[in-house]
């Protein structure tokens, strides 16, 4: 019996371990970011890295997401004849739920990622210990630089997705299903409100947050060399991806 | 100097370093050899505080920093300078930029005056004209004479070396340990190397200490170790050479 419990709850302790783990290492990257030496061109060089270099990613995915959306629901409406509800269906979907998640979503498999293998190589290659030698906290130039970087380019991100995926959805309304335009521009203004905006830029700060600390910290606990590193990436994509779906439901139960 | 006492660690069940004393001289060059996996790395960390030990104390010109927070430790980490195994060049980094890396995180230096550092380090370790290369377009015994340019760029008192002549044939080798010689003569520092190259020791070492089994077990000059009737110390002289120099730890 002994036995079976203890076989049971070993991925239970995994678990609280990993939390426990992954929380430290916020505590850390916290109490760093307000110390000196404050690491600006760090900071922005992972921006651009973040945010400049994601947004063709963004622009696609925003942009179709939107224009399948207007698809699909635009037969839906149809059946009872509320096609003029296509614009607003879309803005709210867009706004509060889809553009936040997708880009992050895609984010974490162009950023998280790379940070996960870019962090899990120095650390199997003793350049975080070469850092530790020289007197300069890895957590500080390799972490906060990271975790700060996505959790302000995030919401920029969501909104250029948010944008083309309406802009999107009202090309696929307007031009191929012929919904009138100033019906489809009307209703989004009437229903969507700036809460709707504001609190899906607050969801994607957040889950800037989740992509960039799993990233940085199956980095920096990579074990293993270069099986390890691969190992890593992988993990911070897929645990990465779970908490961002399960803290959506969360974030979204409390805001809306 | 530096001044281990007592120190332990395990790791899960295993224990790596037993009740260690070791006492290394300033200004010398303490080689410390055994086998791989026998605890070199280990020991080697500890000295830098990249590891803490689970008793014992270690002391850095008076200071004991087993037990020091990270503030303080960074302080007496300033003293030190390390060269990796395989270089821990910042692969990211130009080498020019890798050798100012600690110049611009700890001095106030304009960027002439860094540049010019940073030549002077390279020409010291025998490199000319690589300041823009990346590491990964270098050889391994240029990486390792960058890593340690990298290590002297701020004139630490303490270089550690791990395992600098391993992975490299035998005269890159000897060019290495050459090296080594000329630097340590040349910035009058405390060279603590770690190596199963028991050659390369006798070549290179002031003081020779030998780790076994979590233990120094036996300490002296090259030629103290090379002539002692000590059956052990015969014994371990034989097996390192017998594991060859090309292993890694």
């Amino acid at each position: 019996m002994i036995r079976f419990l203890e076989f049971a709850g070993r991925p239970l302790v995994f678990f609280v371990e990993e939390c426990g783990r992954i929380m430290l290492l916020l505590l850390s990257t916290i109490s760093w970011a307000f110390r000196p030496p404050f690491r600006f061109r760090i900071i922005f060089k992972q921006m651009e890295f973040v945010g400049v270099n994601s947004v063709g990613v963004v622009l696609i995915t925003g942009a179709f997401t939107g224009m399948v959306l207007a698809l699909q629901t635009y037969h839906g409406f149809k059946m009872f004849g509320g096609e003029s509800l296509v614009g607003s269906t879309l803005a709210l979907a867009m706004t509060r739920e889809l553009g936040p998640v997708f880009t992050a979503l895609m984010v974490t498999g162009r950023v998280g990622s790379a940070m996960a293998a870019e962090l899990g190589t120095m650390k199997v290659t003793e350049q975080i210990d070469a850092l530790n030698t020289m007197s300069v906290n890895p957590v500080q130039y390799l972490v906060m630089p990271r975790i700060t970087a996505a959790i302000l380019m995030l919401p920029v991100l969501t909104i250029i997705s948010d944008f083309v995926g309406i802009v999107g959805g009202y090309f696929v309304g307007v031009n191929l299903l012929k919904i009138n335009s100033g019906i489809f521009i009307a209703k989004i203004i009437d229903i969507v409100e700036l809460d709707d905006i504001y609190n899906g830029l607050i969801k994607a700060a957040f889950f800037g947050l989740i992509l960039s600390l799993v990233g940085c910290y199956k980095g920096i606990y990579t074990i293993g060399g270069a099986e390890g590193v691969g190992r890593a990436t992988t993990q911070s994509v897929v645990l990465s991806s779970i908490l961002i779906f399960i803290s959506d439901y969360f974030l979204t139960a409390v805001m809306f | 100097m530096i001044n281990l006492i007592k120190i332990t660690k395990s790791f899960n069940t295993q224990k790596v370093l037993d009740e260690l004393d070791l006492n290394i001289d300033p200004e010398k060059i303490t080689v410390i050899i055994g086998q791989s996996g026998g605890g070199k790395s280990v020991l080697l960390k500890h000295i830098i505080g990249l590891i803490r030990p689970d008793s014992g104390q270690i002391i850095i010109d008076g200071i004991d920093i087993s037990n020091l927070n990270d503030k303080k430790l960074n302080e007496v980490r300033k003293k030190f300078g390390m060269l990796f195994q395989d270089a821990a060049l910042f692969d990211s980094m130009t080498v020019g930029e890798n050798v100012a890396f600690p110049l611009n995180e700890h001095t106030r230096l304009s960027k002439k005056e860094v540049n010019k550092t940073v030549n002077e380090k390279l020409n010291l370790v025998g490199l000319k004209n690589v300041t823009h290369k990346m590491p990964s377009e270098l050889s391994g015994g240029m990486r390792k004479r960058v890593g340690l340019a990298r290590a002297i760029a701020l004139d630490p008192k303490i270089v550690l070396f791990d395992e600098p002549t391993t992975g490299l044939d035998p005269i890159m080798r000897e060019s290495v340990d050459e090296l080594i010689v000329a630097t340590q003569k040349r910035t009058k520092a405390t060279f603590v190397i770690i190596s199963h190259d028991i050659e390369s020791a006798f070549t290179i070492a002031h003081k020779v200490a030998m780790l076994y089994q979590g233990k120094i077990v036996a300490v002296g000059t090259p030629d103290e170790i090379r002539s002692s009737n000590n059956s052990f110390v015969k014994r371990f002289i034989k097996d390192l050479r017998g594991q060859g120099s090309g292993i890694r730890d």
